[in-house]
């Protein structure tokens, strides 16, 4: 282990690998706080697989796997695909939950068609763009892990700043639109946040995977705390802990892919917090309840 | 109390007019033509069957919802230009309680609109709070997470919040519904608290015989308004039968 450590300060792939799993897990653990709390944990889902087309669209165009053009077209592609459920919500009677199943699919299987097509074409670099389906940490360059930290950062940022706005929006829509606050407006960015922090994690852990990053260090983080600031902290250290030890559990020689590895040590994560957790966790809630039940019904 | 700023005083019109609103759910039409003015410092009951119409007329009012025709003026102007005169508490089952804050962090969210974009509750934001929140006997309860507040403390909680909004007029949407003896009370002595300092409170409610005890005035509703004035000369069994289609339990005053 130590060497690994040595490694990871010193060796030029694992050094990216880990920086970048870091920076995606605290992107996604914070924007994943709210898509969580907003339950629109599937609306993460659909939107990354939504950005499959967008990828290799912009290959086509571009014909430069370059991060940032597809990193644009994945963010193009899943816009469309936010703007085609709202569409669908507000002018049918479909309901959301089957609007996101819809653009899921639908988008997804293009994405796969286009796969199919680039790689019958014999386009070169192809093996660039399969990495996108389940993510490959190892391919991580230093300009990809410095568009993944200015992405990461923006979205950040705004979190900062607008933090008071989307905790009300978060909690009470309704609410905020009587104080004059531009539900609809902030709704869409906190939406475009949310896309910003899968377009992070999908060279890394793939369309499949990136909710996963979205939805378990804030579920993880939800354990520990009864404060959305606490839990937003605790959610992007959970993330980021998760990132760097898949990466190095990969690194180390086991010859295992990462995303799945940081999908699986924030699972282990999860289910230590819904156990031992503080606030929430099973096993003090076991306690509390045998301490406040009177003495006879031990 | 502390304030941070003493809100403006709003211009001498009525703190609610409605002229000929008529709204529909795509074809289906849930309010015809209603018409009233609510003068001020009045607690005012809305009271209708299920579907009257009752939330959507409080949605109309503050513009969340366009009227097919008429509209709702609030102190003579619509309802944007108005806000920061109106304070909104929302029915109690439209939030997740199980959401990560505790109630007084929630009673803040009442100061926001005074705050603006960018600026963070403070010390300040905290003590107007806490004295809200000790006006409907919930300080005790200050840092206490919302979800393990019983049914009536949330609706205090709400009740904290619209407060620290410091407003001329209160729409409120059935604030009595679920709550337990005690909030009951507390809700009922706010109200009258309000109405001595020139308040205006208009409640949507669903209890007909509490209608009496509680408002001054009360308009009743049924897609159509069937009256609205006084409770003492309105709210008779005619009319109340009118607004509820038969024979209805009745405890008014006719």
């Amino acid at each position: 282990m130590p060497e690994i450590l040595h490694e990871l300060v010193f060796d030029y792939t694992i050094r990216n690998v880990a920086l970048g799993s870091a920076i995606l897990g605290v992107a996604g653990g914070v924007l994943g706080c709210f898509a969580v709390l907003r339950r629109q944990s599937l609306m993460g889902d659909a939107l990354a697989h939504a950005t499959l087309p967008g990828v290799c669209v912009a290959f086509m165009l571009s014909g430069s796997r370059a991060s940032v053009w597809l990193l644009l077209g994945a963010a193009v592609s899943a816009w469309i695909g936010a703007l085609v459920i709202l569409a669908i919500v507000r002018g049918t009677r479909i309901k959301q939950d089957a609007a996101l199943g819809i653009v899921l699919s639908v988008f997804f299987g293009a994405g796969v068609v286009l796969l199919t097509a680039i790689a019958r074409s014999g386009a070169a670099g192809q093996s660039g763009l399969d990495r996108f389906l389940f993510g490959q940490a190892a391919s991580l360059i230093w300009p990809d892990v410095v568009t993944m930290g200015a992405l990461a950062g923006a979205a950040l940022l705004a979190v900062a700043v607008l933090f008071k706005e989307f905790k009300l929006l978060a909690f009470d829509p309704a609410f905020a639109a009587s104080l004059g606050y531009p539900v609809r407006v902030l709704d869409v960015l906190l939406t475009s946040l949310i896309v910003v922090a899968v377009i992070v994690g999908i060279q890394a852990v793939g369309v499949v995977l990136v909710v996963a990053l979205l939805i378990i260090p804030a579920a993880s983080a939800r354990q520990w705390t009864d404060r959305l600031s606490v839990m937003v902290l605790i959610s992007a250290l959970f993330g980021a802990a998760s990132g760097v030890a898949g990466a190095l559990i990969s690194a180390s020689g086991a010859n295992l892919p990462t995303g799945p590895l940081i999908v699986l040590v924030a699972t282990g994560i999860f289910l230590l917090s819904l156990v031992t957790g503080r606030r929430r966790g099973l096993l003090w809630s076991f306690l509390r309840d045998r301490r406040a039940a009177p003495e006879g019904l031990r | 109390m502390i304030h941070l700023k003493e809100t403006e005083a709003p211009p001498g019109a009525f703190p609610l007019e409605v002229r000929g609103l008529t709204a529909a759910y795509r074809e289906k039409p849930v309010l015809w033509d209603v018409s009233f003015t609510i003068p001020e410092g009045q607690l005012v009951g809305v009271v209708g069957p299920n579907g009257a119409g009752k939330t959507t007329l409080l949605k109309v009012v503050m513009g969340v919802m366009r009227p097919a025709a008429g509209r709702a003026l609030v102190f003579g102007r619509p309802f944007e230009k108005a806000r920061r005169w109106v304070g909104y508490v929302p029915q109690r089952g439209s939030v997740d309680w199980d959401f990560p804050t505790d109630a007084l962090d929630v009673v803040m969210m009442g100061l926001y609109g005074r705050l603006g974009w960018l600026r963070r509750p403070g010390r300040r934001e905290r003590e107007i709070a806490l004295q809200c929140l000790e006006k409907v006997g919930m300080s005790e309860f200050a840092r206490r997470q919302i979800s393990q507040l019983s049914g009536g403390q949330q609706q205090r909680v709400f009740l904290a919040r619209a407060l620290a909004q410091d407003a001329r007029l209160y729409l409120m949407d059935e604030p009595f519904a679920g709550v337990d003896y005690r909030t009951e009370r507390a809700i009922v002595a706010l109200l009258r608290e309000l109405k001595e300092r020139g308040r205006t409170v208009v409640c949507v409610h669903h209890d007909l015989s509490t209608v009496t005890e509680y408002f001054d005035r009360v308009v009743l509703l049924n897609g159509r308004l069937i009256a609205e004035g006084p409770v003492q000369e309105v709210f008779t069994r005619e009319n109340v039968e009118a607004a509820y289609g038969g024979s209805v339990a009745f405890a008014g005053g006719g």
